[in-house]
């Protein structure tokens, strides 16, 4: 593989094929972290470690599993890693890990880390997978960060608990509650689609046909 | 007695809906959750597996993985909860495994229905998720039984109301870029702060 086709599989998915907005994967753990930006990267650089590590395992023995106990053999790798992101932050962070509570541990389910194996490093080499891994990883993080961003500027009016705004500034409980990270996200997709225009959802059913300029001398209405 | 379990039951599925107040199974309720057939099928395995699951982490935790849990092996000292994750979701593979074998040979209708998605749910954080606050809940067995269907029947009805919702909004005029992704999300989060609503109840 040449070095444009390397950059293309790690900078890919950062915008373009963003997992959350274009591959819906791994939404799960990302409304209810999002609150505080220093949760919030602790889960990202968690996440962006265990997809980038588990799709580098996995394509490393990609030839040795067989296709019908290849999932149960995916989750070992990915709980293995998961496990061992959960005990480290639980021996250099016990606080941050206290509030991740058990967000950590989805992170086995967090569809990203499947999809990606699944879909990448089931068919492509160590290095390229690990790459994909990372990029995923990264764009995932993005989204994230982006959302943490808002939610604690504008919701708590500061960002890693240091003070921006200062005292005038009122809080907006709203943008604390969990819920508001669904509509953040949600106009971000909005954002994003704005600029890729092939991303947008075709309509489900064809509107029928009808006359371009009504006759109004005969005093119908075409609709 | 029985309205102890009651209680837990109700606010599983309203207070602390797995789906709209914890937000887990996020990436399949949103992603198939356009037609209320499919969502009800797929609610409907949720419920079976969470309700089958749950306890039995239960069990494994209570007996096996928790701290002092081996006595009963004569090893009071060992302390298991390393490898909590990974049992657990050993056991809902293998239960899932399980159920789908045992719906194509005995309820051949319902397996059909279900399809696709039974495996699928292997994978769904609503499971591990339940499993995991299961955990953090400190339950005992019956309680977790109680819990495990709370958290798959409020999955299942969050699920269906989406859908309904969607199906609704098939023909109206939303902007380009919000057209299907997007204003499901907002959906979503609307619905989210609305079951916020039942957080100030008490049972």
């Amino acid at each position: 593989m040449s070095l444009k086709q390397y950059k293309e599989v790690l900078v890919n998915p950062l915008i373009k094929e963003n997992p959350i907005t274009l591959q819906i994967l791994g939404i799960c753990s990302a409304l209810a972290v999002t609150s505080n930006l220093n949760v919030t990267l602790i889960m990202c650089i968690a996440l962006t470690s265990v997809v980038s590590l588990s799709n580098l395992f996995i394509s490393i023995i990609r030839n040795y599993i067989p296709s019908s106990v290849r999932i149960i053999v995916q989750m070992t790798i990915i709980a293995t890693l998961v496990i061992l992101v959960d005990e480290l932050l639980k021996a250099y962070d016990y606080e941050t890990s206290k509030k991740l509570s058990v967000f950590v541990g989805l992170i086995i389910t967090n569809c990203i880390v499947m999809g990606r194996a699944e879909a990448f490093a089931m068919k492509e080499k160590p290095f390229v997978s690990f790459l994909d891994g990372l990029g995923n990883g990264i764009g995932y993080s993005l989204i994230l960060i982006g959302v943490a961003f808002i939610r604690e500027l504008f919701g708590a009016g500061t960002l890693f608990g240091i003070p921006i705004f200062g005292d005038w500034y009122p809080t907006n409980n709203l943008l604390l509650l969990p819920p508001s990270s669904f509509i953040i996200i949600g106009l971000f997709i909005w954002l994003i689609r704005g600029y890729n225009n092939d991303q947008i959802e075709e309509d489900e059913f064809d509107l029928s046909k009808h006359s371009v300029s009504p006759d109004l001398n005969k005093r119908e209405l075409n609709v | 007695m029985f309205e102890h379990y009651l209680n837990i039951f109700i606010n599983t599925v309203f207070i602390e809906n797995i789906a709209l107040s914890l937000f887990l199974g996020m990436c399949t309720f949103l992603a198939i959750s356009k037609k209320i057939d499919a969502a009800f099928g797929l609610g409907v395995a949720v419920i079976v597996v969470c309700a089958i699951t749950v306890p039995l982490n239960n069990l494994i935790y209570n007996y096996v993985l928790r701290e002092g849990a081996l006595t009963w092996a004569g090893l009071p000292n060992t302390n298991l909860e390393f490898v909590e994750l990974i049992s657990y979701i050993g056991v809902i593979a293998a239960a899932v495994q399980i159920l789908e074998m045992f719906l194509d040979k005995y309820i051949p209708a319902l397996y059909n229905a279900l399809g696709v998605f039974l495996p699928l749910i292997t994978v769904n954080c609503a499971i591990l998720g339940a499993s995991l606050f299961m955990v953090e809940k400190d339950l005992m067995f019956t309680e977790s039984i109680a819990y495990g269907l709370g958290a798959g029947v409020g999955w299942a009805m969050a699920i269906v109301i989406l859908a309904g919702i969607r199906e609704k909004l098939k023909y109206s005029d939303i902007p380009e870029g919000l057209k299907g992704l997007g204003m499901t999300f907002i959906i979503v989060g609307l619905m989210s702060f609305g079951f916020m609503s039942f957080g100030g109840i008490s049972l």
